[in-house]
């Protein structure tokens, strides 16, 4: 019998698109079309339905037609390449944004794991924060207080709970948020690539956390890029292209459907013909698995491109740039001198060690053929540093590079050495 | 273009609710059900702007005393003092004080709802929740700092021996009417900026000129008869009056002023909740 927690019916979600302003040529346009852009804008507003006489071309469709049904209980995972519309069919669902055509139906209440720490204020303490936070979620104050102390267990951070969350490490901040989110207990639960969070423990505990609301009987749609992941905790899948629902169905063969889709030059992603496909460390954990994108090695390891050519590359330049979370570069290599025929490449870096603080970085890749861009991009799932953090002081302080040190006081009348500590090895 | 589909009638497990997503068309309805079911949360936003306002601050919630105390003492000297300004007999600073102290609430509630929606802008983006409960939240945040600045108007008024009398129960309907004002220009505001961000740099001047033409720094007594409930047409005007009858006891009887002012607002906030609504669905895509 069916009974559906989330049903979708030809459901789209049409945006507009910025870059589709006008060119002003001469500066009197500028101003005559100035004068009258507020005018039009104004009227845009009033009516809204008057969007589908303007040029088709600024519009883009985010969804187009998305059929499907998610029955109760069941772990359904949302794959598909950036862009594809995956955060936009969960913002839809999630009500934060309303569809352009078609219908949906949801039964129960939603919770979602869109962003967490949504609507942290700085300012306010840990504790504070929850009661903000968890309200802003959709929970009530009495349930909140219920689950005070089981949050501030599961986010660890029970010593911090009354300091304002400014002084909170990203990892304290970001683990706080998660264990809020967490414990929303939803009919329905929406997730957005959180499992990202905090360090590769922590991670583990939330995908237990995960497994448990589904055990539970509840309804989980679980955006990734983590195939492991998505193997291990869902049972069916859907993929999503180019803003339409390209399979639905168990989670293997959407999967096998999503490696093929990326494989193959399909003509609606012609963007993306030519480029890089994947990536993965070497020697972590089997391919496709979670662990490959995880470094816990201080020491030599190789990380492996998996790059796709279609046009042949003449004098190619390959730039890798390795950026944190914030978005800052950490590191940036080249490799020059690149000729290669049309075909599927592994292209491996050997590094000698990554010294870096643990947490979530990307890469940040791009391919150019004697000025001809093949592809730029930020790899996805992101790249886990999970090495041993031999920095002691409060994470605000710490920086960027993680090295391991050791002191020792030396006593000049001694001739000895009266205090060691730090990194043993 | 409308492809909403009739869905057959599916048995559901009893108590979970049926949520609906489909395109609206028109103007929405103000669903103010929903709104109170959200009550928590409109309390915690208050709560986070009142506690935050004045964090990292050397004068603290001081502030909140300081901004009319000091704005009635410039108006004192030029205008009370230096240009003579008529007071309807009361003394200058408490008749200008006693209009400052609702319309600070009414300045700030103005400037906070009409940036509201664009500075939670992350959590416009990232959850669902009734936007009504932004503006609305932003604007009684005001009240702290409100009820503090009355407590000092009192203290004034035994400072200057002016008694206070039975008049002052009306007091929290001018309030109420300050807040109608406040709140429906702030729901305008508030849609309007998401989409042009002129507002930001429209609202300072918006409050400056709507100051001139409200009766803080002269009465209103200034005015001939017949233009007084046109003047009311000003919210502000009555409220600003109602609050002097009230606390101040004044002589100026301020009903016609009053009844303009209270149809005004009405229609403003009336207005601006629909329009709130109208204009709400695009947010998330723009802000």
């Amino acid at each position: 019998m069916s009974d559906p927690a989330i049903r979708v019916d030809v459901l789209s979600k049409r945006y507009r698109i910025g870059a589709a302003e006008r060119r002003h040529n001469t500066l009197r346009d500028l101003i005559a079309d100035a004068a009258r852009k507020p005018w039009r804008s104004l009227r845009g507003l009033v009516h809204q339905s008057g969007h589908a006489r303007r040029s088709r071309k600024e519009w883009v469709w985010a969804l187009k037609d998305v059929s499907f049904e998610v029955q109760r209980g069941e772990v359904v995972g949302i794959v598909g390449r950036n862009g594809a519309g995956k955060s936009t069919l969960l913002k839809v669902l999630t009500r934060i944004t309303e569809p352009t055509e078609g219908y949906g139906e949801i039964h129960g209440r939603v919770g979602s794991l869109l962003e967490v720490g949504t609507g942290f204020h700085p300012e306010l303490t840990g504790r504070e924060n929850i009661y903000l936070n968890g309200a802003i979620l959709g929970m009530k104050r009495s349930e909140i207080a219920r689950k005070f102390d089981e949050m501030v267990a599961f986010a660890e951070i029970d010593r911090f709970i009354d300091t304002p969350v400014k002084h909170y490490s990203s990892g304290m901040y970001l683990r706080l948020a998660f264990s809020v989110a967490a414990h929303l207990e939803p009919d329905i639960l929406l997730v957005d690539e959180v499992l990202a969070v905090g360090d590769a423990a922590f991670q583990k505990k939330c995908l237990g956390k995960l497994g448990g609301v589904a055990s539970e009987g509840r309804t989980v749609l679980f955006v990734s890029h983590n195939l492991g992941q998505l193997r291990r905790l869902c049972q069916r899948g859907v993929l999503l292209s180019q803003g339409t629902c390209r399979d639905v169905g168990s989670i293997d063969d959407v999967i096998i459907a999503y490696q093929k889709s990326l494989v193959e030059s399909s003509p609606e992603e012609s963007d993306h013909a030519d480029g890089f496909v994947s990536w993965k460390i070497l020697g972590e954990g089997d391919e496709e698995d979670d662990e490959s994108t995880i470094l816990r090695t201080e020491g030599p390891f190789t990380v492996e491109f998996v790059l796709k050519i279609s046009q042949p590359v003449l004098s190619g330049f390959f730039n890798l740039v390795l950026r944190s979370s914030t978005g800052a570069n950490i590191a940036a290599w080249r490799m020059a001198g690149l000729a290669a025929e049309p075909g599927l490449y592994r292209l491996r870096c050997h590094l000698g060690s990554l010294p870096v603080v643990p947490g979530i970085y990307h890469w940040f890749v791009s391919l150019w053929d004697a000025g001809r861009k093949v592809d730029v991009m930020h790899l996805f799932p992101e790249l886990i540093v999970a090495t041993p953090d031999h920095c002691a002081l409060q994470e605000s302080w710490a920086g960027v590079v993680n090295v391991p040190c050791h002191f020792e006081v030396v006593s000049d009348a001694a001739e000895k050495t009266v205090v060691q500590s730090g990194w043993e090895r | 273009m409308s492809a909403v589909v009739e869905i057959p009638h599916r048995p559901v497990t009893a108590g979970t609710t049926v949520l609906r997503l489909r395109p609206a068309q028109g103007w929405a309805p103000l669903r103010l059900g929903e709104l109170w079911e959200y009550r928590e949360l409109l309390y915690f936003l208050v709560w986070r702007d009142v506690k935050v306002r004045y964090k990292q601050t050397a004068l603290g919630a001081a502030w909140a005393i300081l901004q009319p105390l000091c704005t009635m003492l410039v108006f004192s000297l030029f205008l009370g003092r230096l240009a003579k300004m008529p007071s309807d007999g009361i003394p200058y600073p408490l008749f200008t004080y006693a209009a400052l102290v609702p319309w600070t609430f009414f300045a700030t509630g103005l400037s906070q709802a009409s940036d509201s929606l664009v500075g939670n802008a992350n959590l416009v983006r990232k959850v669902y929740f009734p936007r009504l409960a932004v503006p609305i939240g932003a604007t009684l945040a005001g009240i702290v700092d409100l009820l503090l600045a009355t407590v000092v108007l009192v203290g004034m008024e035994l400072y200057y021996g002016w008694a206070l009398t039975p008049r002052v129960l009306w007091m929290p309907l001018f309030l109420l009417l300050c807040l109608a004002t406040s709140l429906g220009a702030g729901l305008w505001l508030s849609a309007l900026n998401v989409h042009f961000r002129d507002v930001k740099y429209v609202v300072p001047f918006l409050i400056q000129f709507w100051m001139f033409a409200t009766p803080i720094v002269y009465p209103s007594s200034l005015l001939p008869q017949r233009w007084r409930s046109v003047y009311g047409l000003n919210p502000m005007a009555g409220v600003v009056e109602g609050f002097r009858w009230s606390m101040l006891n004044s002589h100026y009887s301020p009903g016609p002023v009053i009844a303009g002012s209270a149809a005004a607002a009405l229609v403003m906030l009336v207005g601006g909740l629909f329009i709130f609504r109208r204009m709400e669905r695009t947010f998330a895509d723009l802000v």
